[in-house]
């Protein structure tokens, strides 16, 4: 009877969950795999002066559509101000912030919503250019002419020709040519310049590119400068930073020219600020377009329709119940000994934040030097109350000094060892001294060794891509963890660790 | 022996794993309200008390802090005592004193405790740190059980006890548990005492467990553990079968000592009695239990329900099949 009910629970559990799986995977087409999803970036402008109490007018290059990112979302947060959009061919689009009158700090923003295009532009053909008129004087004429001469006759065309005279400029050594055209302390934009200008004079239209690298979180993005030259009836970048080569970035080009990205009259003290920031977000709710409307209301209400912060709280309290079941099956069926019902789920929450090496090695020294002082503690005879209190203050402790050494160390990790629950980690030592004491320390260090064997595997199944795309996903996907869990409950087979220890009595 | 063929054969000869036995025993036959009745062990005494049944006797009591001050007062007319919490799990935190010195106390493992230590112990046991749960508890001081010297030869200090697992009123399997020098003078077989099986019928030891082994003789003394007899059996028997009705748990254990001077003695009842027991009697719990599952209405009478366990819980071990 008990059992029926169970089952009926379970399967309708299973069935409702599934179900809403199921309808949400095949019909609404909601990816199956984290890959499917794509980057979409965040990149926000804050712009601050000082008024001087006229007229003042900010401009401000705006990025646009580039061969592989669209703009999909812009706002301007201006208050009182006049907002246009001015072409400036060439350069790009500006966008011009205008008031009649204005005094005091001043502070607008701009913010933008890009993602990678699904389908590369076809960029069959770009307008050509005019061909520019440059020339350089005296000396530098004789510098320039040797330098290029020497990369085209390295060269057969344009395309080969300009990362030629990108690389003699940046290995240019002092006093020879390429140097000598640089100026003293050549600087990035320097060199973009110089190049863009040799190229132009060799023939070859070429500009300056501003744009900044996309990175995930970051609060003060740099404006770098790259070149772009034509060939073949088309725009090609070329990049001059070296680290362009070593890790594959993505680059915005934002506008081109040298003008600055500000420009400002009726005030001083001009700053501005780029803050980029990436998430992920399903592409089914990126291509609104295809959208229908019901499925528009479901993304709306999943946990998609949250705040970023708060998707990347869910992302972890969703897998949470994946730990906790695993720990069910480890505890019940195979039968492992642990500190504490969900300790290990605990602790494998910290290892996501630590990574499971370091969060090992910081686990055990804690711990370790927990019991020292625990044993300590011990010949002062105090209750057990205030004991725990005090073991509570020297874990904190322990965090902070081993934080603060590691820092210095230089191991960027010892920032996170902050998470450790640190209750659990005093229950923990105060767990482990009692076995210690009354078992023994090999069933202390046994139970210990248990716990962060089950700690590791929750770590390793939480942390799993698919897993977290999963249940957060398709949070329905609970219900059926929960019928699992259920089922569980009512397992009333030998445990794993059981036929061992009952191995004796396995006769005919 | 791979591990698919270990569990049927577990299975065939009705092994018990502690799954099954808090699903399907624990879980339906021990009503949570019983629990505290077993958990606290004052409660226990009075219920045995009012019962009739008989049980060390109770030197006194410590509730609260303050009273662990006036401990030496307590202690004062007693040469040797037992203190335990009364919500002890699994025999934790039990001091047996034996004796005393001008001014300091002689543990049953041999060492020595001044009124320091005996003090901050009971302030432990107070908080709680022995207790299920962690909650505050009383720490009792009781009778120290001069044991009857049948089990002297193979028992190394410490109190023998007898543990007999109690279903529906009827004793289904006992064992006695021997401390030994590993389990420092304590009755419990995680802690390294050994236990021996318990032939129903005549109340005679069996062969032992120790761990996961089965062993033959005392590991210390070195005498054979079987063929003992169990003085009082027929009394340890009708102990158990009045247990049922005196907690109301479906499937408990009790342990039982037997004093030189006052007989059996009830020292506690056990809601989760651990499944070791098996072992040292080399018999399935489930095949018995299952037998009086199936013919409890015919069992109306106490004397019933213990010629039922006589009968039917012979010694027999596994049983040996014939061949064919």
């Amino acid at each position: 009877m008990k059992r029926l009910h169970l089952y009926v629970l379970a399967g309708l559990l299973t069935a409702i969950g599934g179900g809403f799986f199921l309808y949400k995977l095949f019909v609404l087409g909601f990816p199956l795999q984290p890959e499917t999803r794509t980057d979409v970036w965040r990149i926000e402008v804050q712009i601050r002066f000082e008024a001087a109490g006229g007229p003042v007018k900010a401009g401000l290059y705006l990025p646009r559509r580039t061969g592989d990112m669209i703009i999909v979302d812009q706002s301007f947060v201006s208050p009182g101000y006049g907002i246009v959009t001015e072409p400036r061919p060439g350069r790009g689009l500006a966008a011009i912030y205008s008031i009649r009158e204005a005094g005091g700090l001043q502070t607008l923003y701009y913010r933008a919503v890009l993602q990678p295009t699904r389908i590369r532009d076809d960029q069959s053909r770009d307008a050509m250019p005019d061909k520019p008129a440059v020339e350089f004087e005296g000396a530098e004429r004789i510098a320039a002419e040797t330098v290029i001469r020497a990369a085209q006759q390295q060269s057969s065309d344009a395309r080969t020709l300009a990362p030629l005279i990108v690389k003699r400029l940046q290995e240019a050594h002092p006093d020879d040519e390429a140097s000598f055209l640089l100026g003293r302390q050549p600087s990035n934009r320097r060199l973009v310049a110089v190049a863009v200008k040799l190229l132009q004079f060799s023939g070859v239209p070429a500009r300056t590119v501003n744009g900044i690298a996309l990175e995930p979180e970051r609060r003060d993005a740099r404006i770098v400068q790259w070149l772009e030259y034509f060939a073949d009836g088309r725009w090609h970048a070329a990049h001059t930073l070296a680290s362009a080569r070593e890790a594959p970035r993505t680059y915005l080009a934002w506008w081109r020219g040298d003008e600055p990205l500000v420009t400002l009259t009726g005030g001083r003290q001009l700053e501005h600020k780029i803050a980029t920031s990436r998430s992920y977000e399903l592409a089914t709710r990126t291509a609104h377009n295809q959208q229908r409307d019901l499925e528009k209301k479901l993304v709306e209400f999943s946990l998609f329709g949250l705040p970023l912060q708060s998707q990347a709280l869910f992302r972890t309290l969703m897998v949470i119940p994946v730990g906790i079941l695993l720990l069910v099956v480890l505890r019940n069926i195979v039968g492992i000994k642990t500190f504490g019902t969900f300790m290990p789920v605990l602790i494998a929450l910290a290892f996501r934040q630590t990574g499971p090496a370091w969060g090992i090695v910081f686990l055990c020294i804690v711990i370790g030097l927990g019991l020292a002082v625990r044993f300590y503690l011990d010949r002062l005879k105090l209750l057990l109350v205030p004991r725990l209190a005090a073991i509570v203050i020297v874990v904190v402790l322990l965090i902070a000094a081993l934080t603060v050494v590691s820092f210095k160390l230089g191991l960027e990790r010892g920032l996170s060892i902050g998470l450790f629950p640190i209750v659990i980690m005093t229950m923990t030592i105060e767990r482990m001294t009692m076995v210690w004491e009354e078992r023994g320390p090999g069933e202390a260090l046994q139970q210990g060794l248990g716990s962060i064997a089950v700690g590791i595997l929750c770590y390793f199944v939480m942390n799993l891509r698919i897993v977290e795309h999963l249940f957060f996903v398709f949070p329905e996907l609970l219900l059926v963890a929960l019928a699992a869990t259920l089922l569980l409950g009512r397992y009333s087979g030998y445990r794993i660790t059981e036929l061992y220890r009952f191995r004796v009595l396995a006769r005919k | 022996m791979n591990w698919f063929r270990l569990n049927a054969l577990l299975n065939a000869n009705g092994v018990l794993g502690i799954n099954r036995r808090n699903a399907e025993y624990m879980l339906p036959h021990n009503p949570r309200a019983c629990y505290p009745l077993v958990d606290d062990k004052t409660l226990t005494k009075q219920l045995a008390a009012r019962a009739g049944v008989a049980v060390p006797e109770l030197y006194g009591v410590i509730e609260i802090q303050q009273q662990v001050r006036t401990l030496p007062q307590l202690l004062g007319k007693y040469r040797d005592f037992v203190i335990k919490p009364a919500r002890g799990s699994q025999g934790d935190g039990i001091i047996v004193v034996t004796g005393r010195t001008r001014n300091s106390y002689r543990i049953a493992d041999g060492s020595l405790m001044d009124e320091h230590e005996l003090g901050f112990h009971v302030s432990n046991i107070l908080a709680g740190i022995y207790s299920l749960g962690g909650q505050s508890d009383k720490a009792l001081i009781e009778y120290r059980v001069n044991f009857d010297p049948v089990f002297e030869r193979i028992t190394y200090r410490g109190v023998p006890d007898v543990r007999i697992i109690v279903f529906l009123g009827v004793p289904v399997m006992a064992m006695v548990r021997l401390p030994t020098r590993m389990s420092g003078g304590k009755a419990n077989l995680h802690q390294g005492a050994i236990g021996t099986g318990v032939d129903m019928a005549t109340g005679r030891t069996l062969d032992a467990v120790w761990r996961t082994e089965i062993v033959t003789e005392h590991p210390d003394t070195g005498n054979p553990v079987s063929g003992v007899q169990i003085p009082h059996w027929d009394t340890l028997l009708e102990l158990g079968a009045r247990s049922h009705e005196l907690t109301g748990l479906g499937y408990q254990g009790i342990d039982i000592v037997l004093d030189r001077d006052k007989g059996p003695l009830i020292l506690e009842l056990n809601a989760r009695p651990g499944l070791a027991i098996q072992m040292a009697n080399q018999a399935g719990l489930r095949t018995r239990l299952d037998s009086v599952q199936r013919e409890l209405p015919g069992l109306r009478t106490l004397a019933d329900r213990v010629a039922f366990a006589r009968e039917r819980f012979a010694h027999a071990q596994i049983p040996a099949r014939l061949p064919a």
